[in-house]
């Protein structure tokens, strides 16, 4: 019943030569690394730069060809793969390292090389006066490739392998200062909570692989689809704990704790991996076993409703932030909630369409961010910036047209076509409900309010910091791409236009829409646009008109408990600490001299003990060398004899 | 034929040359003593072979004492060699000076 194209699995001979070259995308960023990694620090910068960027841009190009034939001249079935070797091979057990070309993945890959080279580039400056260059760029060329492995990956072990490579990196980045120990404390934190999802994920797979016999993603969708009834345990176990994998990734409810605290890495670390391309796996991971997920409705209704929850906790907890970062940060972890409503009410593609513009201008806002903190000297707080429109045109005008972008401004903006079909889904959808719209709706309101007053408290206002520096060249190219992208990327998908989805399809099944006259599709884009601007209003008379206004209100003992509440992400921290990591340290506190500590302790002792004795009878007196010897000698001539 | 004496009696003299000999090393802290001693345990125990050959006549035991001659000699040219070398350093032929050297 899952559209027919699942049965066209058998080997693509798409034929064209171009299609051969595929694993030249991943392989570039390896090389890269593998250059980077093995001349270290003795690389100079330079060079560093150009071999970091460039293996990704290679990748970009080959991504790029491989698209427009992809595009002009589908292959059979709208798939391609390509075998280059098997990977393991126990008895019936042989996973092969195997890239799986369809329009979701062709999507990802696209945005993973783009974006990725453009951050790449923005870095070659952003970084220039920090040490450890090349390590930056190495630990970079790493996590592309491992995105890429993992978005190209036709098995779930392959899958794994990129899953787990791209977490690797994300530690290594965020505690690219290891110097200062917060840092390092905040990269252990990401990678011990995703950790638990991606726990959870491996069991999952466990699980796939004992019932299903295999570990080949559309063998297992196929599978899956023939032997499991809709809403049956097993559908309904492998769902649910994929799911966690998921939601550890994309640093969803209750897995959130960990994004903001990424912000310790370099800005574009933040752009290209906490924003742009590694927090979504854990919607590219849902969308590619979508068939699981229809299989289990109840799972695909708790994406939607942790989507919502999610989208609106992170909306209130932005809306409190000081710190720049922190703000893009919730609010990336509320735009992934977006996409999230979006699988769980079925709407695949516009999942997946909003994840392409989330990536661009979010990625757009951090390095704008990420200029504006140069800038000023690595200042982060927003309420020590102020005024900067005259002093940084290019990066002002940028910003703002991310940040139309991410409120969904109307019309011209990416951000609103791919939010809108969203919003539409979750109302229209036969998963969704008007309460999804309703807290798709808040939510919009929420981003354009914080949006919005990141903007007036940064660009507008009296100035309160000094520009010490202003960006170059190579970090004004890719804001200026990325902002061009921000606009234009939402035209591949208009309301009565939608190649987009037209072009997704053949991968991921279109939604269906049942309530249909509830409310039109025209008069549900008038409300969102209307949403987005009484925002946009409330931003510019509570932020830059009477900012007293707020303050009288956070000053209020109500409304300082509330502030404290969101800022501290709805104290989901102080739950946990109370909850695992008290209790934990505790454990092990009191566990530290147990029976088998006792062991090992009492290994040492000895040890430590016939080391003493022994070494006093290395007197150095000939006398008692020979008498040693004497005794041995009659105790074994004695034991010989009379024994 | 000379063996009138009786094998337990070779036996019980080259024991007791050893033990005198053992005794001695154990005892005696002039190095010079030490390796005199050394040197009647040795021939205590060519004795021993000497006896055993002529017990069972063969002519192996004698082919051993010869043997052990040769390594008594080369031993006593070698420990008087570091008994000199002894002397030199501490001045004295105290054998438990020696452990100064803590080896």
């Amino acid at each position: 019943m899952f559209s027919k194209h699942w049965m066209l699995i058998a080997p693509a001979r798409c034929g064209a030569e171009m299609m051969e070259l595929l694993w030249l995308i991943p392989a570039f960023p390896l090389a890269g690394f593998l250059a980077l990694a093995v001349t270290g620090a003795r690389m100079p910068k330079r060079l560093a730069a150009i071999i970091g960027t460039g293996s990704v841009g290679a990748s970009a190009v080959v991504a790029l060809f491989i698209g427009m034939h992809f595009i002009s001249s589908p292959p059979q079935g709208h798939l391609s793969s390509q075998t280059l070797w098997t990977w393991i091979e126990i008895g019936e057990f042989r996973p092969s390292i195997t890239f799986y070309l369809d329009p979701l993945s062709l999507v990802m890959t696209f945005v993973v090389t783009f974006v990725g080279f453009l951050i790449h580039l923005y870095s070659t400056e952003f970084m220039a006066e920090e040490e450890g260059y090349s390590r930056f760029f190495a630990y970079m060329n790493l996590f592309v490739c491992s995105m890429l492995i993992l978005v190209l990956a036709d098995n779930l072990l392959l899958l794994y392998l990129g899953w787990e490579g791209v977490g690797l990196c994300s530690y290594l980045l965020i505690g690219f200062w290891y110097k200062d120990h917060a840092n390092g404390r905040a990269a252990m934190k990401a990678f011990i909570v995703t950790r638990v999802g991606d726990t959870s994920m491996a069991i999952g797979f466990i699980l796939l692989y004992f019932n299903l016999g295999t570990l080949n993603i559309q063998e297992i969708m196929q599978r899956a689809s023939q032997a499991w009834p809709v809403g049956s345990t097993f559908a309904v176990a492998a769902a649910a704990l994929l799911l966690g994998g998921a939601l550890g990734k994309s640093a969803q409810l209750p897995l959130q704790t960990w994004l903001p605290d990424a912000m310790a890495g370099p800005t574009p670390v933040s752009a290209l991996i906490h924003a742009a391309t590694m927090v979504t796996a854990g919607v590219y991971l849902i969308a590619r076993t979508n068939v699981l997920f229809t299989l289990a409705p109840v799972v695909q209704e708790a994406v939607a409703v942790i989507g919502a929850l999610t989208l609106l906790i992170a909306g209130f907890s932005a809306l409190t932030q000081h710190d720049i970062k922190r703000v893009l940060a919730y609010s990336t972890i509320s735009q992934i909630g977006y996409m999230f409503l979006a699988l769980g009410v079925g709407a695949w593609s516009a999942a997946l369409f909003h994840f392409m513009t989330h990536a661009f201008f979010k990625a757009l806002l951090f390095l704008g961010a990420g200029a504006v903190i140069l800038a000023l000297d690595y200042e982060h707080n927003m309420f020590r910036m102020g005024g900067l429109r005259k002093e940084l045109p290019l990066t002002f005008w940028t910003f703002l047209i991310g940040s139309a972008s991410l409120s969904a401004l109307p019309l011209v903006t990416a951000g609103f076509y791919s939010k809108d079909l969203i919003l539409w889904y979750s109302l229209s959808s036969e998963d969704g409900s008007p309460w999804f719209w309703a807290a798709g709706m808040a939510g919009a309101l929420l981003t354009s309010i914080y949006t919005f007053r990141m903007v007036f408290l940064i660009f507008f206002g009296a100035a309160k910091g000094r520009v010490s520096r202003k960006p170059g060249m190579t970090m004004k190219f890719p804001l200026l791409i990325l902002a061009v992208l921000s606009i234009i990327g939402g035209f591949v998908e208009l309301p009565r236009i939608p190649i987009f989805s037209e072009f997704v399809k053949t991968a991921l099944p279109s939604a269906k829409t049942l309530h249909e006259g509830l409310l039109g599709e025209g008069m549900q884009q008038v409300i969102a646009s209307g949403v987005s601007l009484i925002g946009v209003s409330i931003a510019y008379l509570l932020f830059l008109r009477a900012p007293l206004n707020v303050e009288r209100f956070t000053s209020h003992p109500a409304g300082k408990a509330l502030h404290r509440f969101w800022f501290s992400g709805w104290g989901f921290d102080w739950l946990y600490n109370k909850v695992f990591v008290g209790p934990f340290i505790w454990i092990a506190r009191t566990n530290k001299d147990d029976f088998i500590d006792l062991i090992y302790g009492g290994m040492a002792w000895y040890g430590r003990f016939f080391h003493v004795a022994l070494s006093l009878t290395q007197s150095g007196k000939v006398r008692w060398y020979a008498m040693g010897i004497t005794i041995g000698a009659v105790i074994t001539i004695g034991i010989t004899v009379f024994l | 034929m000379i063996s009138q004496i009786p094998f337990e009696h070779g036996l019980l003299l080259a024991g007791a040359l050893f033990v005198l000999g053992l005794i001695g090393v154990m005892v005696r802290r002039n190095i010079i003593f030490i390796l005199l001693s050394i040197e009647v345990m040795l021939n205590a125990a060519g004795l021993a072979f000497v006896v055993a050959g002529s017990r069972w006549s063969q002519p192996d035991g004698q082919v051993m004492f010869i043997f052990i001659l040769t390594m008594a000699a080369a031993e006593v040219s070698v420990g008087l060699a570091l008994v000199i070398r002894l002397y030199h350093v501490f001045k004295t032929l105290d054998a438990d000076c020696a452990g100064k050297m803590r080896g």
